[in-house]
């Protein structure tokens, strides 16, 4: 099981996103923003929390075009995993890879705190190790995680059961309280929450845990 | 040569930042304001000959999202 963790300048959760994958039994390669190659026999690329490029222009928007993001952008067209954590979701939304927009948080503030949510869908190799509807916790620190896509968007996110989660008291104004998306084939995830940062004891809460237990298990079955 | 790009939310797009400056000024005693968008300026100095459609290539892929964001070039 093989696992890369992508880092630009201004990544500050890379090596908690490793630790993450590591758990879970990955081996994990660590990718610069400026390599163009993705390590071979890849099974799944994390883009991790953090400020890339110091939120330059618009949150995500410079990594979204730096040479090792069309590798991933041709990597998840072929089928490939790609999960995005608060920063990476932002990217993913930049690549045009997921729907929508992070936006400045509706109340203007960071908002970091230990956050509620609701389980949207168990049909994911991230969320099959939850119950749809479950509620679990994770941490959430951002400052541009208002989730925004017209209408139609939203519609056809929950139409097509692409909801993988949502807040349980909408932290940052995010349409319909939505914390994270999946792509049409379910196998691109972004997510404003962190699950990274709760996966041992002593972060005191280990349900992200669950999900790169869930994620590395679906791929060792498949 | 220079080109000024325009970058600023589409109407309808809710503008939080807009709405804070607003209720500052409010707060400043400023009566009247209805409004306040926020946008930005992006100003590029460009090799003598670069056209409009070529400024325009770069804001769908870059300078504006243009899930948002809508965008106006001023060649000058």
């Amino acid at each position: 099981m093989k696992a890369a963790v992508l880092t630009f300048p201004g990544s500050n959760c890379d090596r908690d996103l490793a630790e993450g994958f590591q758990q879970a039994g990955a081996d994990v390669t660590m990718v610069w923003h400026k390599d163009t190659e993705l390590p071979s026999g890849l099974d799944v690329i994390g883009i991790p929390g953090g400020f890339s490029f110091g939120d330059y222009l618009r949150c995500g928007a410079i990594a979204a075009r730096s040479p090792i993001c069309s590798a991933v952008v041709a990597f998840a067209k072929r089928g490939g995993h790609v999960i995005g954590i608060c920063n990476g979701f932002q990217v993913l939304c930049e690549t045009g890879l997921l729907p929508g927009v992070l936006m400045r948080n509706a109340g203007l503030k960071f908002v970091c705190r230990q956050q509620g949510l609701q389980v949207g869908t168990a049909d994911s190799p991230y969320t099959s190790g939850f119950a749809k509807g479950a509620r679990i916790t994770v941490p959430i620190a951002h400052h541009d995680g208002n989730y925004s896509a017209d209408a139609e968007i939203v519609a056809r996110l929950k139409g097509e059961d692409r909801v993988a989660f949502t807040y349980l008291d909408n932290p940052n104004g995010s349409v319909d309280d939505i914390a994270g998306v999946l792509s049409e084939n379910r196998r691109v995830l972004g997510m404003m929450p962190h699950p990274e940062r709760a996966t041992e004891a002593a972060h005191g809460n280990t349900d992200g845990a669950k999900l790169f237990a869930a994620l590395i298990g679906s791929m060792a079955t498949a | 040569m220079k080109a000024k790009v325009h970058v600023m939310l589409k109407n309808g797009v809710l503008d939080p930042q807009g709405e804070a400056v607003k209720h500052a000024l409010g707060t400043l005693g400023f009566e009247g304001v209805d409004g306040v968008r926020q946008g930005k300026v992006i100003e590029l100095d460009l090799a003598d000959g670069t056209s409009e459609a070529t400024v325009a290539e770069m804001c769908e892929k870059l300078l504006a999202n243009t899930v948002i964001e809508s965008y106006s070039i001023e060649m000058v």
